[in-house]
Formats: C-alpha cells, structure tokens, sequence
C-alpha cells in the first residue's frame, strides 16, 4: 500500500503531467507536488505525484555506501600490509 | 530502472551487512511497520544474512490488513446498493468481512470495480450519472491526501453521484498505542518511506524522546533497509535515540506540506478500530461536516450486525509483532494465500503472505 515508483514528467498541463516508467507512459496528477517540472523525478502513488525525488540526495546515499566500501578497502590493505587486523 | 536498481547493487549490500555484523554485538529487537518493508525484507531474505543479534518485527504496517471486520462488512453491504458500485483497490477484494468479501460480491454479480487511483473512481463517476460510485478509501498517509484531493476534485466538478468510504488510518498514534500495550519490549523501529513523505520525520519525534526508540525513516530497497538497519544500530550503541532519514531521496523533514494542507481540509482525525489491536484514539480520519454529501457512511447509513473474527486467526497477534505468522496453527495450513482466513494472508503486504510467498 506504501508503494510509490520513481517516475520522469515528460510533459505538464496543468494539474496533469505525462510521466514515465521503464518505457511505460501514464498520466498522473501533480496537484499534491505543484513545484514539479519536467525532467523531474517524482514518486507516483495511487495515480498522484506525491514527492519530487532529489538527485543530489539519491547521489549521497549512494556514495555514503562507496565510502563505507572504500573504508573496507582501506581496512583490508591496512591489515595485509601490517600482517594484523585493523581494529 | 533509475532511483532502483542502484539501490539492489549486490557488492554494496555486501559492504553494509559486513558493516552491521561488525557493529551489532548486542541484542537490538526492531520493528517495522510498513507493508512494502515487509515485503522486500521478505523478497531479499534479509533476515536471514542479518546477525543473529538483530531480531526484525513485523507490526501494523498494512493497512488492508488493519481495516476493521466491520468497515469490510459496510462496503459490502454497500456493493449489494442497487445501483451503486463500490471502486476500491486491488488488494482490499479478497480482504473476508465476517462472512463475505468484495470478491465473491462480485461474483454474485454485484458492482464491484478495482482502481488504481482514486481518480479513476472520479471518472467512473463522471461517465456513468446513473451509478451512484461509493470509493472504498483505505490507506494510510500515503494514500490519505490523494482521496482528499479526489474529494474536493468531485465539490469543483459538482458530481452528485461520487462518494468516499473513509476507512483510512495514521502511523505515529498508532505506534504510540503498539508501545503503550507493553506486549514486546522494542528497541527501535524502521519507520515507513513514504508515510513520511508526507507526513516527514517530525510526527515520530515523541518515539525517540519519550519512548527511547531508535528511529530511522527508511527506503524500500536492500540497500535502503540495510542502511537503515546500520543506521539503527549505531543509534542504539550511542544511547541517543533520535528519528534519522535514511530515505533522504524520499523524505524531507518537513514532509510534503501541500499534501498535508490537501489531507486536513478534507479529513480530521477520528477514534477508530484497528482489526487485531482495538480502538486507537485520533488514528483514523473521517470527511469534515463541509463533505458531508460525499460522506458515503453518512449518506448510506446502513446497520451491519456486530463483525465476527474467524476461528483460529491469529492476524491481530501478528499486527502487534506478538507472533510471526509461522506461530499461527493455521499458517500454510488451512491458511494460505488462496484460501485465506484473515487478511494478513490476502493482502499483498501482509506479514502471513510474504512469510508464505518468499519464506522467513
């Protein structure tokens, strides 16, 4: 019930954008996000664009884990190098 | 598909579970209460690659699965409105009231039509004067402001024949009602994504301040919840509870305030039953006085006999993350996803559901 897919306005007309998913084309309503704009990323529930994604806050979360996958390289050159582990 | 599948990258779910077994060494009972968590902590077997340490909950997260015995009986009998169609959807079809479900109405040839938006219903009704169109509402705040926006669609376009069956219910009263039950001590709780994209990360506050709970709102991938989980952890160990975002792609701390705006003039809140856990004070909401015409439980105030439960189930224990669904006698038994006894076992998000479908 909670679902709601990443979804690209292609074009807005009013309170109706055209958006798409995976190739998939539907029309939803962007009254409940009136800032959206096409090119957005929006989350669709229920046929309503109900928040608009942030791309900068998507890259975060990914690099978030690069780091910790960086800090685990780290963790395993440092320990081969000094032959004990790190922590 | 964008926003997703970097989300599912199998190295960096690789990287954070290391991460969570190298920090979890101490006993941490987590809840979550969203039905797409439960499903996708089902559908990628995360229980079973998380350290023993961390004991993952299911509480009342789908709201088919709470609707009240009696609010199904209610739609039913107004499916049986000559001239009425009840639109509601998908998995709220098979949901059992105490004797029926909307499924087998329409099977009996009563008019019963699954929508996807609650704006289809609005078209139906537009296209069709002569049926009177009752929209089963169900959903928590997620769904709530797009049924609200609905209604007040309907008093702009001036449709004499839509209604709305308000069964809708809110989280975070809810949760303080699940604490205050005592039934299962709780250390933290891995709160709903998009709930919160509504409603934001504010709402949850008094489960950190008062309750000393761990919260972390979080996303619906694997990398999302085990982030999360992470996240969780490393809150407990601080001692400092407080509510974080995991799912910051999703959820401002503010929420969405258009849709709350939307929600509040249609609908306030109301004391409503939950099935399996009771009445909980403030957690449903009900259409103001001003919608009063589209207020289908005013305008067709039918009397249903007293709801009746079916032996045996055990839903209500479930909900409340008293029991996982293989405790119950009748899982995988005389319960399974084609002949349900309850509805944790119909809807797709109910716990006894994705137990059967992805196993635990």
């Amino acid at each position: 019930m909670c679902v709601a897919i990443p979804a690209r306005i292609k074009s807005i007309e009013g309170s109706l954008a055209d958006v798409e998913v995976g190739g998939v084309l539907r029309k939803i309503s962007v009254q409940l996000t009136p800032e959206a704009r096409k090119d957005d990323y929006v989350l669709v529930h229920a046929g309503f664009a109900i928040h608009i994604i942030d791309e900068q806050e998507a890259r975060e979360t990914l690099k978030v884990f690069e780091e910790l996958g960086a800090l685990e390289d780290e963790r395993e050159g440092f320990k081969d190098s000094r032959g004990q582990g790190f922590e | 598909m964008k926003f997703i599948d970097e989300y599912r990258d199998k190295d960096k779910i690789r990287t954070v579970l290391e991460e969570i077994h190298r920090r979890a060494d101490e006993p941490l009972t987590l809840m979550e209460v969203c039905g797409t968590h439960t499903v996708s902590i089902a559908r990628y077997g995360l229980r079973k690659v998380l350290p023993e340490t961390i004991r993952l909950i299911s509480g009342p997260g789908c709201p088919v699965c709470v609707t009240s015995n009696g609010d199904i009986d209610r739609a039913i009998s107004m499916a049986r409105i000559p001239g009425a169609a009840v639109a509601t959807f998908g998995d709220m079809i098979r949901v059992p009231g105490s004797a029926s479900t909307l499924a087998l109405e329409r099977a009996n040839g009563q008019d019963v039509r699954v929508v996807y938006s609650p704006l289809d219903a609005l078209k139906i009704a537009e296209e069709n004067p002569g049926i009177k169109i009752i929209f089963d509402g169900v959903g928590f705040e997620t769904t709530a402001p797009t049924v609200a926006a609905t209604a007040l669609e309907a008093r702009t376009r001036g449709l004499k024949n839509f209604f709305i069956f308000s069964a809708h219910k809110t989280v975070p009263l809810a949760l303080k009602a699940l604490l205050s039950l005592g039934e299962v001590k709780l250390d933290g709780f891995l709160l709903p994504g998009h709930v919160s994209a509504i409603i934001g990360s504010h709402p949850y506050e008094f489960l950190a301040e008062e309750f000393g709970m761990a919260c972390v709102i979080s996303g619906f991938e694997p990398l999302d919840i085990l982030q999360s989980i992470l996240m969780l952890v490393r809150q407990a160990k601080s001692r400092r509870p407080k509510v974080e975002i995991q799912y910051r792609r999703g959820v401002d701390p503010g929420g969405n305030p258009k849709a709350l705006e939307v929600m509040a003039r249609a609908f306030e809140p109301a004391d409503v039953e939950w099935r399996g856990i009771g009445q909980i004070p403030g957690t449903g909401l009900v259409l103001r006085d001003e919608f009063a015409e589209l207020d289908a439980s005013r305008v067709f105030n039918l009397p249903v006999p007293p709801a009746k439960e079916a032996r045996g189930c055990r839903c209500g224990e479930v909900l409340r993350g008293v029991i996982r669904p293989e405790e119950c006698a009748l899982f995988a038994g005389l319960c399974t996803p084609q002949t349900p006894v309850g509805p944790c076992m119909v809807s797709f998000e109910g716990s006894c559901a994705a137990a059967y479908k992805y196993g635990s």
